[in-house]
């Protein structure tokens, strides 16, 4: 939490003129929530987030389908008024400014292209709407096509493309516009993995490229992981950690952080004490543990625990073994098939084996906390 | 009986058969043979003096159609379609747009029944209620008297007034369904781009829900197009209808089968029209 991005590069001054760099605001803060909360009825979708993403980064919102991601999204967005607290955009408080007034573009989840507009037309809304002069706009229009790699397909109806390619249009009808803050819903939700994993590398340079701040929310932890600067996790309508990739992973602050983000072992009360000799609740990641012959010698900064191998899940560069400890808990190893065929990894079911991992991957989390929500995201 | 049901399952071209039988049968004998008698009819003409039909294939009908009254009757005819189908479309997009986008569902399936209800009422008494409201001593002028104003009285305006009253549902629902079937985030795309109430409507709306107004314009043109009853009763101007209804009551068959090809043939036009404009794809 306390590493800094800075800006990358210097923005395309602000449409509007409303938004100054001068004020309330802190400068390199994009966007700033404050205690924001909406509640729909008795329902609470968000119960106060209070956030500040830095000019110019990749932030993600990364949690489960109701955690609240998508509605704080919706609120800096403009298309939900928060029920409580403030939105700040580069200083300007925008609580309840209309969307068309605030100087961010979002990229929808189902992409929301106009379907009885050419992809020239969809892309060139925002700039026809604002008035820019038709010459320039057709200008710019192939420019962001250009940018997503789709240049000479004005013509084309959002109808006649591929998801992928929709998807980027609507990245173009957003981008080309220059906003100062993009935000994107579950963009590549629903694109198959190959397609998901080149758009997530894809947006990651164009994002660098551009250097316009962007708000990225999935409940994918892999993409959380691969492409945010820093990312919150969201639970039950909070934040419940916020940090860089590494940070969240390696150090989750939660039970709930270290189920969702990655898979995770837990190993607490009296299983703590028999292997660690320590009192408390302690994650190890599955490929920070290594499997040794029962009798391993083991060195002095690390942990050991004997058992059996339980059941093998073969999953092609990597294998999964379920362990169960002779002090009475189940842990997942992961390993990579370096060397190993998947017969002679199949064929470890039932050896007596001993895990060994170093004392400083064995991550104390915070008891005693609300969520008490398990999740396995392998 | 399983027996019977083993046999059918094995010719599917004769399960067809029977399942159709009887619908293609009314189609083709009283549907389309009736159209057919109608437009032999209209080759056909009236002996002068003894009003009998004579089997004589002639185009007069036809000329005559082209004589006064008749194309001012025509123009009047397709001016109040028009009209009535424009002002059904002004009123329709602003309730089908409450009742698609803002009302709550419950509030939403009582404006639905709200708007169907009136079709099951008799068209009669629709048209007889107006005549009441309408009337020199009826309700209208009662009320608006107490201001010091008048009502339009029987005449045009009456008549445009009880077709856009008694066609408005068929314009609603079709727009309704319309308005209902577009995504919330494409209002909301437009408004994160930066366009206000009026260019989303403009830009988004109105062209996504164009199809569905003019399918209900199908409706409300041709419902006014073929019909007499209430111009009769709250006018005494001839449409087409009437003048149908004239020469069909005073025994000249084929020149009222030749008048009555004119709405038909209008009607043809205009769902060609409808068909480009997607129409067909939004009822």
């Amino acid at each position: 939490m306390t590493l800094s991005i800075d800006p990358r590069e210097a923005h395309p001054p602000a449409r509007g003129g409303s938004a100054t760099s001068n004020g309330a605001g802190t400068p390199g803060i994009a966007v700033r929530l404050d205690g924001v909360e909406k509640r729909y009825g008795d329902v609470v979708a968000v119960a106060g987030v209070d956030l500040e993403v830095r000019d110019g980064e990749f932030f993600s919102m990364l949690g489960p389908s109701g955690s609240g991601k998508t509605t704080t999204l919706r609120m800096i967005a403009g298309f939900e008024l928060p029920t409580r607290g403030r939105v700040v955009l580069h200083g300007r408080d925008v609580t309840d400014v209309a969307p068309f007034d605030r100087d961010v573009n979002t990229v929808f989840q189902d992409y929301a292209l106009f379907p009885h507009m050419t992809v020239g037309d969809n892309v060139g809304y925002g700039l026809m709407v604002r008035k820019v002069p038709v010459a320039e706009r057709a200008g710019r229009v192939a420019e962001a096509l250009r940018m997503v790699r789709l240049d000479g397909y004005e013509r084309r109806r959002p109808s006649q493309l591929s998801g992928g390619q929709r998807q980027r249009v609507a990245l173009a009808r957003a981008l080309v516009n220059r906003p100062r803050v993009l935000l994107l819903d579950e963009p590549l939700g629903a694109l198959d993995l190959k397609l998901r994993e080149e758009m997530q590398i894809e947006l990651k340079a164009i994002q660098q490229q551009v250097g316009i701040t962007f708000i990225y929310v999935t409940h994918d932890q892999e993409e959380a992981l691969t492409m945010s600067d820093r990312l919150a996790v969201f639970n039950a309508g909070r934040i419940v950690q916020l940090g860089t990739p590494a940070e969240v992973y390696e150090r989750p602050g939660t039970r709930f952080v270290a189920g969702f983000v990655g898979t995770s072992n837990l190993v607490t009360g009296d299983v703590a004490r028999s292997i660690m000799g320590r009192d408390g609740t302690f994650t190890i990641r599955p490929e920070k543990i290594r499997l040794a012959e029962p009798d391993a010698s083991v060195g002095a900064d690390e942990t050991a625990a004997a058992g059996t191998i339980r059941d093998v899940v073969y999953l092609g560069p990597d294998t999964r073994y379920i362990v169960e400890l002779d002090a009475g808990a189940r842990l997942v190893v992961t390993q990579q098939n370096l060397a190993t065929t998947s017969t002679e990894a199949l064929a470890q079911q039932g050896r007596a084996v001993r895990l060994v991992w170093k004392r400083q991957h064995e991550l104390p989390l915070v008891e005693g906390e609300s969520d008490t929500q398990e999740e396995d995201k392998g | 009986m399983r027996r019977l049901a083993a046999w059918l399952h094995r010719r599917p071209r004769t399960r067809l058969g029977l399942l159709l039988a009887g619908p293609i049968a009314w189609l083709v004998v009283i549907y389309l043979g009736s159209l057919a008698i109608l437009f032999l009819n209209a080759f056909l003409s009236r002996d002068a003096f003894s009003g009998a039909t004579v089997y004589q294939p002639t185009l007069d009908n036809f000329a005559r159609l082209l004589e006064d009254p008749y194309p001012g009757i025509t123009i009047r005819t397709l001016g109040m379609a028009a009209v009535v189908t424009l002002t059904c479309a002004v009123l329709a997009l602003p309730i089908a747009f409450f009742m698609a986008r803002v009302a709550s569902p419950r509030l939403r399936n009582t404006m639905v029944v709200a708007v169907i209800v009136p079709l099951w009422a008799s068209y009669l008494i629709k048209v007889y209620s107006w005549r009441l409201i309408l009337a020199e001593e009826g309700i209208l002028n009662e009320v608006l008297g107490a201001v010091g104003l008048r009502g339009p009285g029987f005449g045009d305006v009456a008549v445009w007034l009880v077709f856009t009253y008694l066609w408005l549902p068929y314009m609603i629902l079709p727009v309704y369904a319309g308005l209902d079937r577009i995504p919330d985030s494409l209002l909301e795309a437009s408004a994160d781009l930066g366009g206000r109430s009026w260019m989303t409507f403009r830009r988004v709306v109105l062209p996504l829900v164009l199809p569905a107004v003019v399918a209900g314009s199908i409706f409300t043109f041709s419902l006014t197009l073929g019909d007499y009853i209430a111009p009769a009763q709250v006018s005494t101007t001839i449409f087409i209808g009437n003048a149908i209804y004239a020469q069909f009551g005073a025994g000249n068959l084929p020149l009222a089968a030749a008048l009555s090809l004119v709405p038909l043939g209008i009607v043809v036009l205009y769902l060609l029209v409808a068909r480009r404009l997607g129409a067909f794809e939004a009822l």
